[in-house]
């Protein structure tokens, strides 16, 4: 099992879960987390203006989400996340990353099931 | 009406000047707003409190002595003072003011407004980290020794620069000059936020606030200068109203539109920030023109205001001071400028520059100098005695972690929480 968690564009989040529904979902609707988080790698925030003044913020607002799949789905997920999250047409600074993360133990609250099955 | 007649009580004026009362008062919630939303939100509930603060200490200073040290006998043109008006106590609920068919109580409450808006203004200087005790401590001290002085020589009848005809007619000086100047003054002693200096950008926390808050300053700013014809003319809700009210508008509206155009020229956005900012330079400089000059002139007095305090508050950056919500940029530029151009463009109850008199000008420039000195040096002494005694800025730790939570104990926005 593996959790996959990926800070993309805001505005990407649309495509992004239209390509996972596409390898995720098997008639049951496939699992995904969101928050919205604000940070910095290469790209800094959009200028703003205060009177008059030029400001651009350190922190860029971007979206995280949180995938935990088996094994099998890996390569697909990712895949699927790097298609939805690209901007068009070879991409550029502020997509966003995906970390991939091994994960221990997954709980189903409802019925007490763990592992793959519970995921 | 003549003195020897007993002058009876008015109701139009009487109501009018309830209303534009309560008009005034409305404007303090509104600078809450204004500045509340330009701060960044670990301090918005402090800088909101700065001004809801004065309607509690002004209010309380004013019913007690204020009234008495601006309105009461004058003591050779400088202070006013009578016993029997201290805490309102010797005025009976029927007596009028002067000829203006108006209860006295009623002339108190509407001045007693100006009063609590005033050193109000003076926090959008010193925002995100003045002490606010020293801060309440402040502007009891300041409405005490410097409004109450000031608002007795320029608008009481024996008040000195009121009988060399200095024109003012809502409060450019008494209000925006002294409260612009005196920011200034304490924005230079209190030092610049600890994040200016390091040069990080400071982001307004919403300014839907502020163009509320913009909203409601336009509103209530019929009321403080319509309802400033109380001084000029009997009965009160009646042309100088009129034209007070009407030059409020135009001047608002047009220096609105210059910032606007200004700022699309300079980088290329019309910002809703400086929308706003507009709109206020417009109010602040027609303040004491408004019963004074003719529409037409309110336009170009607003758009003025819009081009000289944009410049103004640019340069803040260039000198390196702190006035954090461009008290002075706004306030005391749009104040000055305003008063001077009073002397340009009035043409009742005197001529001004333009029709080829230039004694006004001169008399509006004594009135700019001697605001300006007053209350820039009596903030200086009273800034000084309160930061050796009880000081001035908030520590370090409390300026980082904002002052909402260490002054008030309180935040002002849990909408991220899920409980």
């Amino acid at each position: 099992m593996k959790m996959i968690i990926a800070i993309i564009r805001p505005e990407r989040l649309e495509a992004v879960e239209e390509s996972l529904r596409e390898v995720l979902d098997e008639g049951d609707n496939f699992r995904l987390t969101t928050d919205t988080v604000e940070g910095h790698g290469r790209q800094s925030g959009e200028v703003e203006y205060f009177r008059g003044q030029t400001l651009r913020p350190r922190r860029v607002e971007k979206l995280r989400l949180t995938v935990c799949v088996n094994d099998a789905y890996v390569e697909k997920t990712i895949a699927a996340i790097v298609k939805g999250a690209r901007t068009q047409p070879n991409g550029a600074v502020g997509d966003g990353k995906i970390f991939v993360v091994p994960m221990e133990e997954a709980v189903r609250i409802r019925t007490g099931e763990r592992g793959g099955q519970a995921i | 009406m003549s003195a020897d007649v007993t002058p009876t009580l008015d109701s139009g004026s009487t109501a009018w000047m309830l209303a534009s009362s309560a008009m005034v008062l409305l404007m303090v919630p509104g600078l809450a707003l204004f500045y509340g939303g330009m701060v960044r939100r670990k301090n918005v509930l402090t800088t909101m409190m700065m001004s809801f603060v004065a309607m509690a200490v002004i209010g309380v200073q004013w019913t007690l002595i204020g009234y008495a040290l601006a309105f009461g006998t004058s003591h050779g043109g400088l202070v006013g003072w009578d016993s029997s008006l201290v805490a309102l106590n010797g005025i009976a609920p029927s007596r009028l003011y002067a000829d203006k068919g108006v209860p006295e109580l009623v002339f108190v409450m509407f001045q007693g407004k100006f009063a609590i808006i005033t050193p109000a203004l003076i926090s959008g200087a010193v925002a995100e980290r003045m002490k606010f005790k020293t801060y309440v401590a402040f502007i009891a001290l300041w409405a005490t020794l410097i409004y109450c002085p000031l608002a007795h020589w320029v608008w009481a009848s024996d008040g000195w620069l009121f009988k060399l005809g200095v024109l003012d007619f809502a409060g450019g000086t008494v209000v925006h000059i002294s409260a612009g100047i005196s920011a200034l003054v304490l924005a230079l002693m209190i030092g610049p936020r600890r994040d200016v200096t390091r040069g990080l950008p400071i982001l307004p926390n919403n300014l839907v606030l502020t163009l509320t808050g913009a909203g409601l300053l336009w509103f209530g700013w019929f009321g403080f200068n319509a309802g400033s014809a109380v001084a000029v003319e009997t009965p009160v809700a009646g042309a100088a109203a009129g034209l007070a009210f009407a030059n409020t508008q135009a001047a608002a509206a047009a220096a609105g539109l210059a910032w606007m155009l200004l700022e699309r020229w300079h980088h290329g956005k019309l910002t809703s920030l400086g929308l706003a900012s507009g709109i206020v330079a417009g109010l602040v400089a027609i303040t004491p023109a408004a019963g004074h000059v003719k529409p037409w002139a309110a336009l170009v007095m607003g758009s003025l205001a819009s081009l000289v305090c944009y410049v103004a508050v640019q340069a803040k950056t260039r000198f390196g001071y702190d006035d954090s919500l461009d008290a002075f940029g706004v306030h005391g530029v749009g104040g000055i400028l305003g008063a001077l151009l009073t002397g340009v463009f009035c043409f009742t109850p005197v001529a001004g520059v333009l029709e080829g008199s230039f004694a006004q000008l001169g008399k509006q420039a004594l009135g700019v100098g001697v605001a300006m000195l007053f209350a820039g040096l009596g903030t200086y002494l009273i800034a000084k005695v309160l930061d050796v005694t009880v000081g001035l800025r908030t520590g370090e730790q409390e300026e980082r972690d904002g002052l909402d939570l260490h002054v008030h104990g309180e935040r002002g926005y849990h909408l991220e929480s899920a409980s």
